[in-house]
């Protein structure tokens, strides 16, 4: 018996180590870029364009590409993703077509981002003929954020308790008064959260861009133009430091990792607290 | 009332058609990239491109071997340190943690999932490369640092899944396990953890497919020689990262151009054989 008091004694410590040496994990990443990538940070870095070839250049068009194909991005593909979702969880009966389109959002959600890059690529910068745009890339973008919201509006819909449909059905409620006045509401916190997940995602990839919205930056920002080339925060590291000629790459790179994160957490915030008080008021 | 009843119709329409131009979007992702991936073998023989040592592509040797053991072998590494990590991690906050600690980690996890993977592809180029180089020898970029960035990409998503899964273990099996005088660590290892078993194999597998598809970040510290792997430090290439690197110089239409494609289309493949995995693992589970 003392043999198994030991064994469980060995087992919790070694279970603490894992969950510190996580957290030490993640001070080694976060740490190093936010205490060489904040001083890098700036009104004139944030705001000045990059430069090709010389020193103490900004980022202002990749940080304003950032959040322009995100946006996109994210127009294309909440309403089908969302549309797609309320199916799923209020119109699809059992067979053959549910279990189909099923299989196709979880295929979908496991297709590497660089495959997804690569479609876009043949889709969009060939076969259309637009070459590297905004808009191509955050059409490719939208595919990566679309089964995840399937995914997300589909589980928020089912945690929907039955009683407030019946509710509003036996009140003579047609099916659709139904899911758009009183699940989608009610589902809402749910979806949203989803929302912040799929933005931070799209605000930080690289790989389905480089070759749908390009490697270069516009002269002048903000740009709304969307059939011109528009490199990202996040493939302006990439770019920087695996073939950039610039001599102060890693300021670069720093810098716009420090702002990526700083900009990611900043989105998630800006959902989750209107959600915080949406949930306070439903009570 | 008639509007309404129209709109209701509508509605369904429409919703209908969302979702099935979700599986509209997949069957056309299989159809173009897997047509211009299979052009390649019309000039390049299927055997050599599997199983080709040599890729250079301007003397027309397409051999992608190289490139499908170095994916392999990252991904493995990535799994023997983050599957264990990941899962004890879970065991932990699940049924070890007190809640103030608990809350620590989820934030944790949450702020390791924001961190983009470039970055994390950046972190290991600047910091982990160069210490592998001075402690450990050779080149510092190669499967051990790429499979180590890849182990603390995964995790957070074997943590999560985990964790749900032993928490959702229905608690009248732990009760009787620790009723009958058996330590919390008994409970955990035979009782627990074999009860959450079906969903933990999904996350894994999961895991594995996210580590196979990951580029940049791979691309970073892999070292992108085009030839197989030789030690755990010394520069190798994977599929995405040889992909990323060569796509943007190869034309359209030329071999070259579709070897890429079609080590794309084989990347695609895997990824959805992981999905029918995951599926026969999780109904296994459900059956017992």
């Amino acid at each position: 018996m003392t043999r198994q008091k030991l064994a469980d004694r060995i087992a919790t410590a070694v279970l603490w180590a894992a969950g510190i040496l996580i957290l030490l994990i993640l001070a080694g990443f976060l740490l190093p870029i936010l205490l060489q990538g904040l001083p890098v940070l700036d009104w004139q870095f944030i705001t000045t364009r990059s430069s090709a070839v010389r020193e103490g250049g900004g980022v202002g068009a990749q940080f304003f590409n950032t959040i322009y194909i995100t946006f996109l991005s994210l127009l294309f593909s909440l309403p089908v993703g969302v549309g797609a979702g309320v199916y799923l969880a209020e119109y699809a009966r059992p067979g053959r077509l549910t279990d189909l389109i099923r299989l196709s959002v979880e295929a979908l959600a496991s297709v590497p981002s660089i495959v997804l890059g690569l479609f876009g690529m043949i889709l969009f910068v060939n076969y259309m003929g637009w070459g590297f745009t905004i808009l191509g890339g955050g059409l490719s973008l939208a595919l990566l954020n679309l089964p995840v919201l399937v995914r997300v509006t589909e589980e928020a819909i089912q945690g929907v308790p039955r009683s407030y449909r019946e509710g509003s059905l036996a009140l003579g409620a047609t099916h659709w008064q139904t899911t758009a006045k009183v699940v989608l509401p009610t589902a809402l916190p749910g979806i949203l959260t989803g929302l912040s997940l799929v933005a931070g995602r799209a605000l930080g990839e690289t790989a389905v861009l480089i070759y749908t919205a390009g490697v270069t930056a516009s002269r002048w920002f903000p740009n709304p133009d969307l059939m011109v080339a528009g490199e990202t925060l996040a493939v302006r590291i990439w770019s920087v430091t695996s073939e950039g000629l610039v001599p102060d790459a890693d300021r670069i790179a720093m810098g716009s990792s420090a702002l990526l994160i700083l900009l990611v957490l900043a989105v998630n915030l800006l959902i989750a607290l209107p959600l915080w008080r949406y949930r306070r008021r439903m009570r | 009332m008639n509007r309404v009843r129209t709109a209701d119709r509508a509605a369904r329409v429409v919703l209908t058609a969302c979702a099935t131009l979700v599986s509209l979007v997949i069957a056309a992702i299989l159809l173009f990239v897997g047509s211009e991936g299979l052009l390649l073998f019309r000039d390049v023989s299927p055997f050599e491109f599997l199983f080709g040592l040599t890729w250079n592509p301007p003397l027309g040797r397409y051999g992608a071997l190289p490139f499908l053991v170095g994916s392999v072998a990252a991904t493995a590494i990535a799994l023997l340190i983050g599957a264990p990590l990941g899962l004890a991690g879970a065991i932990f906050m699940a049924k070890v943690a007190p809640p103030w600690m608990r809350h620590i980690l989820r934030q944790a996890a949450n702020l390791f999932v924001g961190i983009p993977s470039v970055v994390y592809g950046y972190i290991g180029m600047t910091l982990l490369v160069p210490w592998v180089r001075e402690h450990l020898g050779g080149q510092g970029f190669g499967v051990l640092v790429a499979g180590t960035i890849l182990a603390i990409m995964i995790m957070p998503t074997i943590l999560g899944v985990s964790e749900d899964a032993l928490r959702d273990v229905d608690p009248t099996l732990e009760e009787g396990s620790l009723g009958l005088g058996a330590t919390r660590w008994q409970t955990i290892w035979l009782v627990v953890l074999p009860a959450a078993r079906p969903r933990i194999l999904a996350a894994i597998i999961l895991a594995f497919a996210r580590a196979f598809g990951e580029t940049t970040a791979v691309q970073m510290v892999i070292g992108n020689s085009p030839v197989l792997v030789r030690s755990l430090t010394t520069g190798t290439a994977t599929l995405t990262s040889q992909i990323i690197m060569e796509m943007g110089q190869t034309p359209p239409g030329s071999p070259w151009n579709r070897a890429l494609f079609m080590m794309a289309f084989g990347l695609l493949v895997v990824s959805l054989l992981m999905i029918l995995l995951v599926r026969w693992v999780s109904n296994r589970g459900v059956a017992r």
